[in-house]
């Protein structure tokens, strides 16, 4: 705890029923560092930035800011003290302007007469091309990004907050970020980057504060780490990477033909003449930015939305007129993007949600009547092998964060054993050994015959796991290449949607 | 300004608790409005709730009432949980009532196969009044809170104008009522000398299914996944139409039976005043019980007590007719603002209570 040092926090403790969230948590971040948080899930990361950020309070503890006593109650009083947050999930209005929604996210104080020529002035100094006159639902995701950030610049902040920013970007908007970051730093802005991805930290960030189950474990500069000793800090214990296998590739498994879905939602991606096969042994990735049909995509693939018969074969049968029990029965599982509300029932205990996917496979229902007992087994089973962090097979889905959800569905699909699986964000929000444990199992399960579709915004675990690679962009498919064939550039600008023209010199550029 | 804050887990003791609670709440409400309206509270409460208890006549005017509220109540407790809004249910018993009654109104036959075939056509004539809002909202999207309720009024005075003319009783000086129904065409009775009948322990094996749907079946399953996320019903793989259709055809099948046995029961022929509100008072029988069927069980013959007690006091106090539908407003505005309160709690704007984990 220097004088110098821009925010300081000693002993922060947060106790929830149950559970210390944070347990005599100290360290301080020095003005203009780039400051990292990492640790697994449910070490505490979250329960700490909300403290800082006022939409919590600590039970004990204190907090210095610029040397001055900081007990912010609500956030508008960090805000007012200087401190900007850019939260993974934005808050933002589809249906108002970029000016209107940087409007509503302000302290009425800081708000000039001249909001437009404001939000044009900031976003040219940090190079994020914004025009306040467009409205949200015509952005990108990486648009929308940009409004919260600049939201945040306005207010002139002193510590800006980033909760896990890139999973949502293409590498090339990431880069972006990480220049208007770095600029912003070099003017003297103190950046808190909270990311589990250990690449960026290492490439960013100038400290890093490692919490492990509440407390703070390691303090380090990570530039001089490995990914691996990093990681090994944050779990405790060695650590293994997941290694691309390479093994021969059986038949095929899942064909889907020239899949053309209208998408039912206004605001959807429609699925457009989209060509692939996974074969045994294969590891399939999708790669693309969100909201380019990746959902729309799993939603047909599962059978929650049926199409014409033979755009989707199933070991030769055409499936693509059949529901998802039908498609299971078949030996085809999945795993959805949304965890509660889509692959789970958030009021409902853990082995009542077995039955949703696994009760055809797993016989839980017998002429119509559910035998119970079979549920909880497996519900138990699920909670061990995955190693599920909760009191019961009893508690509700909502009850468990969301890293162990992720393992309880992702278990629930795997101890299916499934001949063909779809995967879609596998290692979302769960920590780096969990994420080790899911690509080994996945690849396991290939090795062993079945065909494994993975879609994932996370470039990095699709270079690491698939065999084959595509991209998709605007609900249209790249064609598929084997993985590593492409450089990220390419990539890159497949998932900006510039489909398959890169051999072409005189369109290759991106517009 | 008051805010409200949603708590983080409500607990299931807190959830059963509170329909206890709203009743003791109404009671002493309905003691402060009889405070106002110059009756003294202890003797009002006492005449409705507790008199009734101490007398097998009125206990069997309590199972007669009972049972169709509870019929009706178990049947909308299937749509209510898998968000199928059917609060017509009124209308699917008047139609209940009438095709399972015009048998007997019209041909006064004996046999023993009447009471069944009675049966029968009451739950189909019931499942076909709720098919019209199944058909619209699963074909067009219209919705079944409107479609349900209108049906109510066009089915009452479907009852009203078929009363007064085809299945008028030719002996019944022309009067706007069917023929008595027959021997055959009557419930038996349960306890000699009441119009208790045996269609309250078709209502109890009812609730018994009910539990088994709810508790031990897809079926069951499947309502309660599509009543807490849609999303999560499609991709476990069922079908939301499916689900609308099987619950409005089990609510409507169950609202009309109950209506033959009304008719079949205590009324004894078909009159245009048949209907008198079962249908909507079921509906807070059902929520009252928490959706549940043991809590339906219970909640049914509190509001049946509300039926008995209120006409006790119209006799013994002078009170107005309107005291039992006062009770039962009541039930039903206390239960829900408890449980506003069960599932958050109330904050001051600008002020967070210490230790708040929210």
């Amino acid at each position: 705890m220097t004088d110098k040092s821009l925010l300081d926090l000693s002993g922060v403790t947060k106790r929830f029923p149950g559970v210390v969230a944070n347990d005599d948590v100290t360290f301080s971040i020095l003005p203009g560092e780039v400051h990292a948080l990492f640790g697994e899930n449910g070490a505490g990361k979250s329960t700490l930035v909300k403290i800082i950020y006022g939409v919590q309070r600590p039970d004990k503890g204190e907090m210095r800011f610029d040397g001055k006593p900081y007990a912010p109650a609500k956030p508008s009083e960090a805000r007012a003290m200087g401190i900007g947050m850019v939260f993974q999930h934005f808050s933002l209005f589809e249906a108002l302007t970029v000016a209107d929604n940087v409007a509503l996210g302000m302290n009425k104080e800081a708000i000039g007469s001249n909001l437009d020529e404001q939000i044009v002035e900031v976003s040219k100094a940090y190079g994020l091309t914004l025009d306040p006159a467009r409205y949200i639902g015509s952005l990108s995701v990486g648009e929308r990004q940009r409004v919260e950030i600049i939201r945040c610049l306005l207010q002139k902040p002193r510590l800006l907050i980033m909760d896990e920013p890139t999973s949502v970007l293409t590498p090339q908007e990431v880069e972006i970020l990480f220049q208007t970051l770095r600029q912003l730093s070099s003017e003297g802005c103190s950046i808190l980057y909270i990311s589990h991805k250990l690449e960026e930290i290492r490439e960013l960030c100038e400290k890093a504060t490692v919490l492990r189950g509440g407390k703070v474990v390691a303090t380090c500069d990570p530039r001089e780490e490995t990914a691996k000793s990093l990681a090994e800090m944050m779990i405790g214990t060695t650590f293994k990477f997941a290694e691309r296998q390479v093994h021969e590739l059986g038949k095929d498994r899942l064909v889907v033909n020239n899949l053309t879905s209208v998408s039912h939602d206004p605001f959807g991606v429609d699925i457009c003449d989209v060509s692939f096969r996974v074969r045994s042994g294969e590891i399939f990735g999708i790669g693309g930015v969100a909201g380019n049909g990746q959902v729309e995509l799993m939603e047909t693939l599962i059978g929650e939305i049926t199409t014409v018969a033979d755009s989707i074969c199933l070991d030769g049968e055409a499936i693509g007129t059949m529901g998802p029990t039908a498609r299971r029965e078949r030996g085809m599982c999945s795993v959805p993007e949304e965890r509660l509300g889509h692959g789970a029932v958030s009021d409902m205990s853990l082995w009542e949600n077995t039955i949703l996917s696994a009760r055809t496979r797993k016989s839980m229902e017998k002429r119509g009547f559910l035998d119970l007992q079979i549920a909880q087994d497996f519900a138990g089973q699920v909670v061990s092998k995955f190693n599920v962090k909760t009191a019961g097979i009893d508690n509700t889905a909502k009850s468990l964060s969301g890293g162990n959800l992720q393992k309880f569905i992702v278990g629930r699909e795997i101890l299916q054993a499934p001949t063909v699986l779809l995967i879609m964000q596998p290692t979302w929000g769960v920590d780096a050994a969990a994420a080790a444990d899911i690509h080994r199992t996945l690849q396991d399960m290939a090795a062993d015959g079945a065909a494994i579709l993975v879609i994932s915004q996370d470039l990095e675990e699709l270079m690491a796991i698939s065999t084959n690679f595509a991209v998709i962009a605007e609900g249209r498919l790249s064609e598929p290449k084997p993985t590593g064939s492409q450089t990220i550039e390419e990539i890159g600008l497949l998932m900006g949607g510039v489909y398959d023209r890169l051999g072409d010199a005189d369109e290759g550029a991106p517009a | 300004m008051i805010r409200l804050e949603p708590r983080k887990e409500m607990s299931k003791n807190l959830l059963y608790l509170t329909p206890v609670i709203a009743v003791a709440l109404t009671i002493i409400f309905g003691g402060v409005m009889f405070l106002i309206l110059g009756k003294n509270p202890v003797r009002a409460i006492t005449i409705i709730f507790v008199t009734p208890l101490t007398d097998l006549f009125t206990i069997s005017e309590i199972i007669v009432k009972a049972t169709p509220l509870i019929l009706i109540g178990i049947g909308l407790s299937f749509g209510f949980r898998a968000g199928v809004w059917n609060i017509g249910a009124e209308g699917q018993f008047t139609i209940g009532a009438l095709v399972g009654g015009a048998l007997p109104a019209l041909y006064p036959v004996e046999g023993f196969w009447i009471l069944p075939v009675m049966c029968l056509a009451g739950i189909i004539g019931g499942m076909a009044w709720a098919a019209i809002p199944a058909f619209l909202r699963t074909k067009f999207n219209a919705n079944e809170i409107l479609v349900t309720l209108m049906l109510t009024y066009v089915a009452v005075l479907l009852l009203s104008v078929l009363v007064h003319g085809p299945l008028k009783d030719p002996a019944g000086l022309n009067f706007p009522e069917s023929r008595l129904f027959n021997e055959s065409a009557t419930l038996p009775i349960l306890i000699p000398g009441t119009r208790a009948h045996v269609g309250f322990l078709i209502a109890i094996l009812a609730l018994i299914v009910a539990w088994m749907l709810l508790t031990r079946h897809i079926f069951g399953y499947q309502v309660k996944v599509m009543g807490q996320s849609p999303k999560a019903a499609s991709f476990g793989g069922f079908i939301q139409n499916k689900v609308v259709w099987l619950c409005l055809m089990i609510s409507g099948g169950l609202a009309g039976l109950a209506g033959t046995f009304e008719a079949a029961g205590p009324v004894g022929q078909l009159v245009p005043a048949l209907p008198v509100g079962y249908g909507f008072t079921a509906i807070i029988v059902a929520f009252l019980g928490r959706l549940t069927p043991i809590g339906i069980l219970f909640a049914g013959f509190v509001m049946a007590l509300t039926y008995i007690g209120g006409e006790a006091a119209q006799i013994e106090m002078n009170l107005p007719s309107a005291v039992t539908g006062v009770f039962q407003g009541m039930f039903l505005f206390s239960l829900l603002g408890i449980d506003v309160l069960a599932g958050f709690r109330i904050c001051l704007a600008g002020r967070r209570p210490a230790g708040a984990t929210g």
